[in-house]
This record gives C-alpha cells, structure tokens and sequence, in this order.
C-alpha cells in the first residue's frame, strides 16, 4: 500500500527523467550534423581564424559531454544561446558594444505567449464542444445524429490541418470576409482584436482536436453504459439524461480528463502546421523557419519548448487520472 | 425511431447555428448573425453539400452492387454484409491506385515538362487567358498542373506506401524479436522506443529533417530518401508497440513451443510461426499508420521540407497554389486549385479510414 503522494511523487521523477533523457536526444541529434557549428555560422565567408575564434566563443573545443552540461544548465535557466542568423550578422558586421546582443529567448519569449493564447483560445472552444457532442452521441447512439457525427469526426480526423485551414479560410474569410486570414499579431493590440485575429487558426485547431475527443468521449460513455449499475438505474425507470449526467458521468469522468489532457498535448503538434498557413507569429512558426535555414540554437530550443509541453501534458493526465481513479492507485 | 431522428436532427441544426454565430455574436449581436447568415448562402451550400453525398452515396452504392453480383464468391460475400462507407472506401482507393500505376498514360504531359507560358488561369477560355491544351492552366514556372496533379497520386501515394512498408519491416521484426527473446533485449528495445515516443512525431521529424537536409546537401542524395528513412524509423516505434503485444500473446502457445524444441531457428519462428498469427491485427494497423504517414508526409512537404522538387506532390502544391484562394470571388476555379490537392490528400485518408472502420468491426464483432 502506497500513498497517493508517493505514488504521484514517482511519476514526476519519472516526468523529470523523460525530460532529460529528451534533451539529450535533442543534443545528441545535433551532434550528427556533419561539418563544424562554426563553419555553419559563418557560411561563406569563413576564415581559418574567424572559425576558430567562433569554435572558441562557442566552447566548441570542449569535450561532449561537458558541453552538453552546459548546454543543459544554461537552458535550464532561460539561456539558448545566440541564434546563428544573428551570430553572422554579428561576426561578419561586428557589433557596438553598447547594444544588447537579442538572443534565442529574447527571440522566442513573445511568440511562446502567442503560442499559449491560440492553444487556449482554441481548448476553450473545444473542450465543452466536443464533452456536448460525445455525450449527445453516446446518448443517442445508432441515431441518425450518432452516424453523422461519427462519419463528420472520421472526415476532419483524416484531412490534414492545411485543408481543414483553407476550406475554413474560403468559406469564413474569402467568400464571407468575417474573419481576417492572416492573423497580424502586435503587441499593442487589445484583446478583442487579438481574440478575433486568433479565431480562425483556433476554429481549424479546434476542428482537428474536437473530433479525436468527441470520439474518445463517446468511447468512454458507450463503455460505461454498458454496466449492470446502470442497467440497474434503467430498469429504476430513471430518465437516459439522467443515467448519463447523474450516473455515468461521474465515472467517465477519469477517461475523460485523460482524453483532454492528451488531446491538449496533440495540439502542440497541432500548431506547428496551423501557424504557417495564418502566418501567425508563434513558436510553431520560428521553428519551421530556423528548420528551413538550419539554425541550430534556434531548432533545438523550439523543439525543447515543443517537447517539454508534450512530456508535461502527458505526465498531467497520468497524475489526473491517478486521482480520479482510485483503481488504478492499487495495480494488481 | 422517428422522435430520435427529430430529437437528433434538433440538435445538429442547433449545434451548427452556434457554429456559426460563435465569431459573428461577438461583433454585430443578433442582427449580424441574421446578416451574416445571408451573407453565407447556407442553403444553396447546403444544397450543394447535399447534391456531393447523394452522388457519392449513389456512386458507391452501384459500386457495392455491381461487386456482389459479377465479382466471384471470396468478394462478393463479404460485399453482401459491408455497409456504404466501406464500399465508398474501396471504390476510392480503386481508383487511386488506377491513377498512381496508369500516371503516363493518362497525364497529358510529364511532372517535370516546363512550358513557355507560365501562370496559365485554369478553364481553357483563351480569352480568359486560359489554353485549351492546358485545362486547369500552368503554374508559375510552366508547369501542367493536371499533369501535376495526376503525378501527385504517384508520387505521394507511392511514397508514403513505401514508408509505411519500411516502417512495418522494422518495427515488425524488432516486436515480435523482442517479444520471443524478452528478457534485456525486450528492455532495451522497449526503453529505447519509450524514449523516441516521448519527442511529438512531427517535432522530431522537423528536428531529424534540419540535420538531414545538411547531410543532403553535402553528400548530394535527395533530401526525398532521407526523409522516408526518418518517417519510417520514427513510424516504426507505433508498429513495434503493436506487433509486441501481439507477439506475446502469440509466443505462450503450444505451438510455438513445439517449434521451439524442435530446434528451429530464430528467423523461422518470427516470421514462419509469429508473424502468420498476426496478419490480421497487423493489416488493420497498416491502414492506419499509412493514413499517418501519408499526412505526416503530406505535413512536411506542405512546410516546404518534406518530398523535394523536380516530383509533383499534393503537399507542396497546396503550398505553392495556397495564394489562388483569395480569388475565390471572382474565379471560383482558379481558387479551388489549392483546394484540389489537398482535397485529394484528404479524400484518399478518409477512404482508408472507412475501410479500416469496417475491417476493425468486423474482426473485433464490435457490432451490437
């Protein structure tokens, strides 16, 4: 017998322990590129000494497995370095000392807080929508409402983002000019703007995601409702509306919110795709243009932030349905 | 029957109002949505909509019929118990694969062919700048976008079929290995795909593409090969999961242990002993996971990093034609030439998706 505490206590080690493995498949991926960092950085214009004096700014010279300590405590506390397009520019240019060299976080810090706002803008919609339709579903199963919703599901489940983007993109912002197509984020605007610039990539976010939880609900429901404690509640004479709410929900409830958080955790890769179409200034997109010009720092500390949030949201629904589910605190 | 059709219907004009009043209420409160609601035309999409199915469910239905009536008993028999959505599926995927090998034959010219007159407007009205030879016109360095389009079936198809393939090979043979050795090289294939599971596909693929695309560019092989390598390495990790569980349930029966003791080797237990067992939970998950990577695929080429030119491709298409759709109101054409190719991305998903809906029902008797 195991106390919650210790149980959940484990499964944050394990979190932390995925986490650092990752950054070391992340560093060691790095490692396999061919060639030299410092030839890289400064491209065509490298000199025998100006690769050298980079290697030594980099600490290149040092062995592998300090650097990559150092790589990971320096990141640990908010330091990705210096992106390579701006260590160019920088080498080859020079820079004044007085002005404040703009570094990867410095870079990545604004569009990470775009980044959030759409993935919540977009769980805002999703979330209730898609519990709705899945109880709906299960409710009414084999109706006509099930089938429809079953074949609309399995159809936005197997486009890709990009269609689901434009079809929205024609019918919302080209025919009906409601919303805007490209989402123009500043930082001055106020946030009815920004919620209506952000609308249309969290509507196609929104499509995407609602169907594998409405599926995932459903599934849950369904399964439940085939219990002898819900024959029981039937055969009481009790109303299937209130089976489900009063009787059912309860206890899909652990499922549910295990549905959730994964399906959050999928629109982190969501994002990626659906922020190049609006060309919307998030993490998604710097980190398909530093893949495009192979900026390393950059590369690495987005795919950092894109697996830091996978690893937590996934470890986020282990510990929520631990507490939800005192079967699973008893494993056989 | 009837009041759960009512009640069901009720419900999906009420949920799709919401829909729609969601971005407008926010703006112009109640007489914005009346104005927006004209705005949108929804009946004559509706009907159009409602035209679309009738036609493919027409289609698909004479499909399904013309199947159980001159097609021999091994096919017809289960055609008698599939419902439409299967039909619908194998029809597609027929005709896709008619497309892919017959690519030459029916495109009017080859994927690479460049002609002089770039930007050619689709309708074939020369009056309209079109060209009659050119029936969906060129794109912007003169290239036949049907031809293009055909060729993207061969192409797109053919890839991510081959990735799937590779990425079944592997994950295949490591499960059912790890499966009948157990003991540390179970542990350690086991924690080694933990690990690569842990990064999103899509964001290690990117991380995996950057460094290819340098060792692409100084070793001279196309990026294209590199990136089947690295989806199929990475696709491989859902198939060795699968093929494990399946593997050991296999691996405990008699049969297997006879096979065991009388001595025959590791390679003919695999693939001789294990592998027949499990064809069936194995194909159903092909269909899946080529629906994967097919978007995957798809995905990275749409993002400019995935299948490289001179080949035609759906996703770069779709990137490269995106800009046509703001021209929407004046050629609905020319807007719908983005739309094509990624349409023809999602149909052949959806295709798969339902015949492997029906394949799972029918082997699991999920039916009620």
């Amino acid at each position: 017998m195991r106390s919650v505490s210790a149980i959940i206590l484990q499964r944050l080690g394990l979190g932390a322990l995925t986490l650092v493995v990752v950054s070391l498949v992340i560093f060691c991926a790095v490692e396999m590129l061919p060639g030299d960092f410092a030839e890289a950085i400064l491209g065509q214009g490298a000199t025998p000494e100006s690769v050298a004096a980079i290697r030594e700014q980099l600490g290149l010279d040092k062995p592998v497995v300090q650097r990559y300590f150092s790589w990971l405590t320096s990141a640990l506390q908010g330091d990705f370095g210096v992106s390579f397009a701006r260590l160019n520019f920088a080498t080859n240019f020079g820079t004044s000392t007085n002005t404040h060299q703009i570094t990867v976080a410095d870079q990545l810090a604004p569009r990470f807080m775009n980044t959030l706002f759409l993935a919540a803008v977009a769980a805002c919609i999703a979330v209730p929508v898609s519990l709705a339709i899945g109880i709906l579903a299960a409710l009414y199963r084999n109706s006509i409402f099930d089938r429809v919703a079953n074949v609309f599901t399995l159809t936005s489940i197997s486009s890709p983002e990009f269609f689901v983007a434009y079809i929205l993109i024609l019918f919302l912002a080209v025919l009906n000019p409601l919303l805007p197509s490209l989402s123009n984020i500043y930082e001055t605007m106020d946030f009815a703007e920004r919620l209506k610039a952000t609308l249309l990539p969290a509507l196609v976010l929104t499509l995407v995601v609602t169907a594998h939880m409405m599926r995932m609900t459903r599934a849950a429901i369904i399964n439940l409702l085939a219990s002898p404690y819900i024959e029981m509640a039937r055969l009481k004479g009790l109303s299937p509306l209130r089976v489900i709410l009063f009787h059912a929900l309860p206890n899909a409830l652990a499922p549910i919110i295990n549905v959730i958080a994964l399906n959050l955790a999928y629109l982190v890769t969501g994002v990626v795709i659906v922020e190049v179409v609006f060309v919307y200034p998030g993490v998604g997109q710097l980190f398909v243009d530093s893949v495009k010009i192979r900026d390393m720092p950059l590369v690495q500390a987005c795919c950092l932030i894109f697996a830091a949030a996978y690893v937590l949201l996934n470890l986020l629904a282990d510990i929520m349905s631990i507490i939800s589910n005192p079967r699973l605190r008893h494993p056989k | 029957m009837i009041g759960s059709l009512l009640r069901g219907s009720l419900i999906a004009v009420v949920l799709y109002v919401v829909a729609i009043s969601l971005p407008v209420l926010s703006e112009g409160g109640l007489s914005g949505w009346w104005q927006a609601a004209n705005e949108v035309r929804l009946l004559k999409w509706a009907y159009w909509i409602a035209i679309v199915i009738a036609v493919a469910m027409a289609a698909s239905w004479v499909f399904r019929e013309l199947l159980r009536r001159t097609m021999p008993e091994f096919i017809a028999k289960p055609m008698r118990q599939a419902p439409l959505t299967a039909a619908f599926g194998i029809m597609i995927i027929l005709a896709y694969i008619v497309v892919a090998v017959g690519a030459p034959v029916i495109a009017p010219f080859g994927e690479a062919e460049i002609f002089e007159k770039i930007n050619v407007l689709p309708g074939g009205d020369a009056e309209l700048g079109g060209d009659p030879d050119h029936f969906l016109g060129t794109d912007q360095i003169g290239r036949d976008i049907t031809s293009r389009l055909i060729y993207g079936a061969r192409n797109t198809v053919g890839i991510a079929f081959l990735t799937t393939v590779l990425s079944f090979i592997l994950g295949v043979t490591l499960g059912f290995l790890a499966a009948t050795l157990g003991g540390w090289i179970d542990q350690l294939f086991s924690r080694s795909i933990d690990v690569l599971m842990a990064i999103p596909q899509l964001i290690f693929a990117l991380l995996l593409m950057t460094i290819a695309s340098e060792w692409s560019y100084r070793s001279g092989i196309s990026l294209t090969w590199f990136m089947i390598f690295i989806i199929a390495v990475l696709d491989s990790t859902r198939v060795f999961r699968l093929a494990r569980a399946v593997g050991l349930n296999i691996v405990v029966m008699d049969y297997i242990e006879a096979a065991k003791v009388r001595g025959e080797t590791l390679i003919h237990i695999v693939f001789r002993e294990i592998l027949p067992n499990a064809v069936a939970p194995l194909l159903a998950e092909f269909g899946l996971r080529f629906c994967f990577v097919f978007l995957t695929i798809a995905s990275l080429s749409f993002l400019g990093i995935g299948i490289q030119p001179p080949l035609a491709d759906w996703g770069t298409m779709v990137r490269d034609l995106s800009q046509f759709i703001n021209f929407a109101a004046y050629d609905p054409l020319t807007a719908a030439l983005p739309l094509m190719a990624a349409g023809a991305i999602a149909l052949l998903t959806v295709a798969v998706n339902f015949v492997v809906d029906w394949m799972l029902q029918n082997t699991s008797g999920l039916k009620e």
